[in-house]
């Protein structure tokens, strides 16, 4: 069954008539966390907005949990949880006093509903009469995500909720998903990092507005056209610039300690070697290289 | 080996809480430092007392051979700073910009009009020039910022989480800026959640509750940690942190 579904969304600011969501269309099953995964500036933000009923789309359709955008909005609102990529809680109420705000909104009780927010709570819970603006970046996103649920939302809404934050507590914030997915709440978030695209069940790689692909990771992994290879030398940015100058190149970029490369014809990684040794680079070694989500959006972007 | 960063127990305390607690390490010229840790760690409190922003508790650190307690007019005119947070001005054009930065640095008019000119040739953004930075794609922008937090030729420049929200394409980029400012023998003190950049780094050292708790070269640490990667090393450092969270 389809929660969420975008058909053909389009959405122009301005008088300058920027092309912000161009010609959208994917659809969110229930209990399924779903990844925009886009740069700033790529269109994720506004297409949150469209379907949490804040903002008008200018062309095409969207519905959440079977209600319309534009006629339903005010049912909508009753039945997402929405936690936008700006810290949006009130700074001078206290942890408690904002959870407690939310419930009463939504005319619930923090009892209500408590046991699905209970394992983030307890983890914020011994600052619990702390103001929200003198929290830390990690608590913050946990009062948040707190807020958001604290009526048991079943489309759940987090636009970009690990930016700036650490690898760790990514990862925490990412075991907290998988425990609400399990009580069947539909999730659509957002990321800049694509190694968070690997936790998702399906993706959507978004740029300029536009859709460029849209499938499991592991099978957006699968359709990458080309034999990848990761080079490693003793100097990076030497080895980047010669890779740059090899006749043979179709592409080249760094990866972590590695370069990602590939060959325009039938791959010759022996030349590839040699043709880097005699150009002043040492240690030279070349692999296949594992494929990633990073890996195919660099493509899909070239 | 000239070393621009000297830092020696460096350490700063708001009442009883230890933000940085005797930090020890030195920056060679040219060279690219990462400067990791969780939030919470400590690293923006100590970036600000590297940057002469804010006057140490204790503990000893010259920055351009400049003393962080006596001499931080001096260290702010040899270095430049950027932050994703902050860079530059929206509502000015890019040429604006780039002369008010230049401006404040005390660069002549005549040099102004050169290095300004140099630069936008460099960034292919001649055609920029006159359009507000607002209108311009993130990349560009974190582009730009970089180029004007340089343009005074600093020993030093810090950047403090450049690439956040950046796609993979213009990150790319912007590390091969990074690399020709550090070529040009501008050293790089630079943060980043990205774990695949600290692999860019030639040193990097990881921060945990305010001290710091590894700093090596990437591949050093790996083996240090028997991990694979620099996320591996980095998970099991911060993982041990006690405060913040």
């Amino acid at each position: 069954m389809h929660s969420v579904i975008v058909s053909h969304l389009t959405k122009i600011y301005g008088k300058e008539k920027k092309v912000a969501v161009d010609d959208v269309s994917f659809s969110v099953d229930k209990g399924e966390i779903f990844g925009l995964i886009g740069a700033d500036g790529a269109g994720k933000t506004t297409i949150f907005r469209v379907l949490t009923t804040l903002l008008l789309p200018d062309g095409g359709s969207a519905s959440v949990g079977g209600l319309d955008v534009v006629k339903d909005f005010e049912q909508i609102r009753q039945t997402i949880g929405y936690m936008p990529g700006k810290f949006s809680l009130y700074q001078d109420l206290t942890v408690e006093e904002n959870l407690s705000f939310f419930a009463t909104l939504f005319g619930t009780t923090v009892a209500e509903n408590y046991e699905l927010i209970k394992d983030i709570y307890v983890q914020i819970a011994p600052f619990k009469n702390r103001r929200a603006g003198k929290l830390s970046g990690g608590m913050k996103q946990k009062l948040a995500l707190c807020c958001a649920l604290i009526h048991k939302p079943n489309v759940l809404f987090l636009d970009e909720p690990t930016t700036g934050v650490d690898p760790v507590s990514r990862k925490e914030f990412w075991e907290m998903l998988k425990r609400l997915k399990e009580q069947d709440i539909t999730i659509l978030l957002s990321t800049t990092y694509m190694d968070e695209a690997n936790l998702c069940d399906r993706i959507a790689l978004i740029q300029e507005g536009k859709i460029l692909s849209i499938d499991t990771p592991a099978n957006i992994i699968k359709s990458y056209p080309d034999v990848l290879f990761a080079v490693k030398a003793t100097n990076m940015h030497q080895l980047l610039q010669q890779l740059l100058r090899y006749p043979e190149r179709l592409s080249s970029y760094a990866f972590g300690e590695f370069a990602h490369f590939s060959f325009k014809g039938t791959p010759d990684t022996d030349g590839l070697v040699t043709y880097l040794e005699q150009h002043g680079l040492k240690e030279v070694m070349v692999k296949t290289a594992d494929i990633t989500i990073e890996d195919s959006f660099i493509k899909l972007l070239g | 080996m000239e070393q621009v960063i000297v830092c020696n127990g460096l350490t700063k305390r708001f009442g009883d809480f230890t933000a940085v607690d005797s930090i020890t390490f030195e920056v060679n010229k040219g060279e690219i430092f990462g400067f990791l840790g969780a939030n919470g760690a400590g690293k923006t409190t100590a970036m600000r007392m590297l940057c002469g922003l804010s006057t140490p508790s204790s503990g000893k650190a010259t920055i351009a051979g400049f003393d962080v307690y006596k001499q931080t007019e001096q260290i702010k005119k040899n270095i430049g700073y950027m932050s994703q947070k902050f860079s530059l001005y929206d509502d000015l054009t890019v040429q604006e910009n780039i002369t008010f930065f230049a401006g404040i640095y005390g660069i002549s008019d005549a040099e102004i009009k050169k290095n300004g000119d140099d630069l936008l040739l460099r960034l292919g953004m001649q055609d920029q020039a006159k359009k507000m930075v607002s209108s311009l794609p993130l990349g560009w922008k974190q582009k730009l910022a970089f180029s004007t937090a340089v343009i005074h030729k600093p020993k030093i420049v810090f950047l403090d989480e450049p690439t956040g929200g950046v796609d993979p394409v213009t990150r790319r980029q912007f590390w091969e800026l990074i690399y020709e400012a550090a070529d040009n023998g501008i050293t790089i003190f630079v943060t980043t959640h990205y774990m695949d950049e600290a692999e860019y780094c030639k040193r990097v050292s990881i921060m945990v509750d305010g001290k710091v708790a590894a700093l090596d070269t990437p591949s050093n640490l790996k083996e240090q940690f028997g991990a694979n990667t620099m996320d591996e090393v980095f998970y099991h450092l911060a993982r041990e942190a006690k405060r913040g969270e």
